[in-house]
């Protein structure tokens, strides 16, 4: 740990502002995933604590404020606050999970792309470069669809349109790796190929992998918050950010606006703050800028 | 040291692989036979593009597409390597054949420390246990002149300087007591100094474990203080071939006379350095006859004409030259 902190990475990390900045916007928001629903004093989904006459509160400070309800309260009662801590755990294991699938599959199909070429490596690109040439979202659109909503539908589409960039990155640094004299030097030990793929080049090939990852939890909040805008996202039991302001969304015209406003903001602070870092991690993780 | 009734180690004949590319096939390998006995240091020798690296590669079944091996055996202890299916192949690479690399820099994963990348070959290629491989690696690394080799399984490739990477390379080579080892340019990368030193250790290594070894490289120099005999090619074809001493006191073959000259002569600074005039030809569409004769001194119609073959010529040379020079006359 020790050694953690005289790093290089960590003196660059206490000298950028834009890293301390998004590192903190970031742990803020996993505190707040992790122990906010334990502080707010209403579940907003549990049906028995919400009372009708509480709707439409406005944040505190406005007349008619409740200091119950210190960022206002939604159609059905619902404490925004708690609405926001409760929607970004939704959003947040939504980003995550589906990163984490994406990565896997998009690490693996790079990695046999690039090592075994030929007609795998044709099909496998193809494919990556079809998807490409459509705005991600639509391909979200289209899939869930066709699959319906949930979830776990959302996931699907999230990884379905997120494999693709690792798989290039993937294939990318897997056939400079394959150039490398000790993969030669591992194939003349006379090592089966899953066996050098696993131990000589998948972790050479990992490094731009770590940036792509940290933003893409942030493209993918972002389009799971788009696809429950457009109501084909998570069911309204389970509403994340982006269902949250699709719920304002139809009396943010007639003055409230405060249902649909904060989880924006909430929404817009996550994915800023995951950016910060993950630029931060780009330049500290790319040799060729050092 | 080898004589004549050791059993030969490889027998390559007629060793042809070709490259299918776009722009017309290449015939880096075309019809190259030698022969190896136990405990013999063979020097492969030729410029760049010579085809020496795919000779070494072919041996071990590692052409890739759009390579392929068309023809020709190549028998270690008899057994024809081309034949063998790609799983024999596996068991063969490492345990009976190994192979040095040209830069030490890159041939060892900067990830995994030397230790790690040591016990891969042992744990590949026999049943010993944890410890027993341990301090097989070890003993190894004290071999190939590298102190504190305890501690030393522990660091990573950056840690090494070269001379000390290669000499892990070296001892990585000799782990699993492999009968023949392939040594792709060893010193190239080298400085001068260094360079001594290693081909020591490697000759001294290999004597000890008796294995023989095909060291490829373009240096003349290097060869000499290593190899029984030496093999030349050029284009993809054996032009001489024959004892050390012979070959570099008195070559038969005019490219052979030419690479010997263009060493340098500390001792005569004054005299402009000798070289070969010309470049190799375009190796996808040979001319007929001879593939040396535009940049032969001694080429005569007949070079043009008809291709020579490999011919028994004074000692222990054979040479495919239609001219081959005689002793003390310079080309």
């Amino acid at each position: 740990m020790t050694a953690f902190f005289q790093s290089e990475f960590f003196y660059n990390y206490r000298r950028s502002s834009s890293a301390m900045i998004g590192s903190a916007l970031m742990a803020s928001f996993a505190l707040a995933v992790l122990v906010g629903p334990f502080l707010v004093s209403q579940n907003p989904y549990d049906i028995a604590a919400l009372d009708l006459m509480d709707s439409y509160k406005p944040p505190f400070w406005l007349e008619g404020g409740d200091p119950r309800f210190w960022l206002g309260t939604d159609g059905q009662g619902r404490d925004v606050w708690a609405s926001i801590l409760y929607g970004a755990r939704i959003s947040l294991f939504i980003g995550l999970v589906a990163m984490v699938a994406s990565c896997a599959i998009g690490t693996l199909l790079g990695l046999v792309a690039g090592f075994y070429g030929g007609l795998v490596d044709s099909v496998i690109m193809r494919i990556a470069d079809i998807q490409l040439s459509f705005p991600s979202i639509l391909i979200a659109l289209f899939l869930m669809s066709a699959v319906g909503t949930g979830i776990d539908k959302v996931l699907i589409a999230l990884t379905a349109v997120g494999w693709v960039v690792y798989a290039r990155t993937v294939r990318g640094s897997t056939l400079s790796e394959i150039e490398k004299e000790y993969v030669q030097a591992a194939r003349v030990a006379g090592l089966p190929n899953s066996k050098i793929i696993r131990k000589h080049v998948l972790p050479n090939v990992l490094t731009p992998l770590i940036v792509i990852a940290t933003i893409q939890v942030g493209t993918f909040v972002l389009i799971e918050a788009s696809l429950s805008f457009l109501g084909v996202g998570v069911p309204i039991t389970q509403p994340s950010l982006g269902l949250l302001i699709k719920n304002g969304f139809d009396v943010l015209f007639s003055g409230l606006w405060w249902t649909s406003v904060f989880p924006g903001v909430a929404i817009m602070m996550l994915v800023f703050g995951i950016n910060l870092f993950g630029d931060f991690l780009r330049d500290e993780l790319n040799p060729r800028l050092k | 040291m080898a004589g004549k009734a050791q059993p030969k180690l490889l027998e390559v004949r007629d060793l042809r692989t070709y490259f299918h590319t776009f722009a017309g096939t290449v015939r880096a390998v075309n019809g190259v036979s030698f022969d190896i006995a136990a405990g013999e240091v063979m020097g492969l020798v030729g410029e760049s593009g010579g085809g020496k690296s795919v000779v070494g590669f072919s041996i071990l079944g590692l052409i890739d597409s759009p390579g392929k091996i068309e023809g020709g055996e190549i028998r270690l202890n008899g057994e024809d390597l081309v034949k063998a299916g790609e799983a024999r192949l596996r068991e063969i690479r490492g345990r009976e054949i190994s192979m040095v690399f040209q830069d030490p820099m890159t041939s060892l994963n900067p990830l995994h420390s030397i230790g790690r990348q040591m016990d891969e070959v042992l744990r590949l290629h026999s049943d010993l246990d944890v410890k027993t491989r341990h301090a097989a690696c070890v003993e190894m690394l004290e071999n190939v002149g590298i102190s504190r080799a305890e501690e030393r399984l522990k660091a990573y490739p950056h840690q090494f300087s070269g001379g000390m990477r290669q000499r892990v390379v070296i001892a990585i080579a000799l782990l699993a007591r492999p009968r023949l080892i392939i040594a792709d340019e060893p010193t190239t990368a080298l400085d001068v100094t260094i360079q001594s030193q290693i081909l020591k250790l490697m000759r001294r290594q290999i004597a000890k474990k008796g294995a023989s070894m095909i060291l490829v490289t373009h240096d003349l120099a290097v060869v000499s203080e290593m190899a029984n005999h030496i093999t030349v090619l050029y284009c993809g074809n054996v032009v001489e071939r024959g004892r050390t001493r012979e070959l570099i006191e008195a070559p038969a073959h005019p490219y052979t006379r030419g690479l010997i000259d263009s060493i340098p002569d500390l001792s005569n600074r004054h005299e402009r350095l000798q070289q070969i005039p010309g470049t190799v030809p375009d190796i996808r569409n040979l001319p007929k006859g001879c593939n040396f004769r535009d940049r032969c001194p001694r080429a005569q119609a007949l070079c043009g004409e008809v291709e020579p073959s490999l011919t028994a010529q004074r000692g222990s040379l054979s040479a495919a030259c239609h001219f081959p020079l005689r002793p003390g006359k310079r080309a």
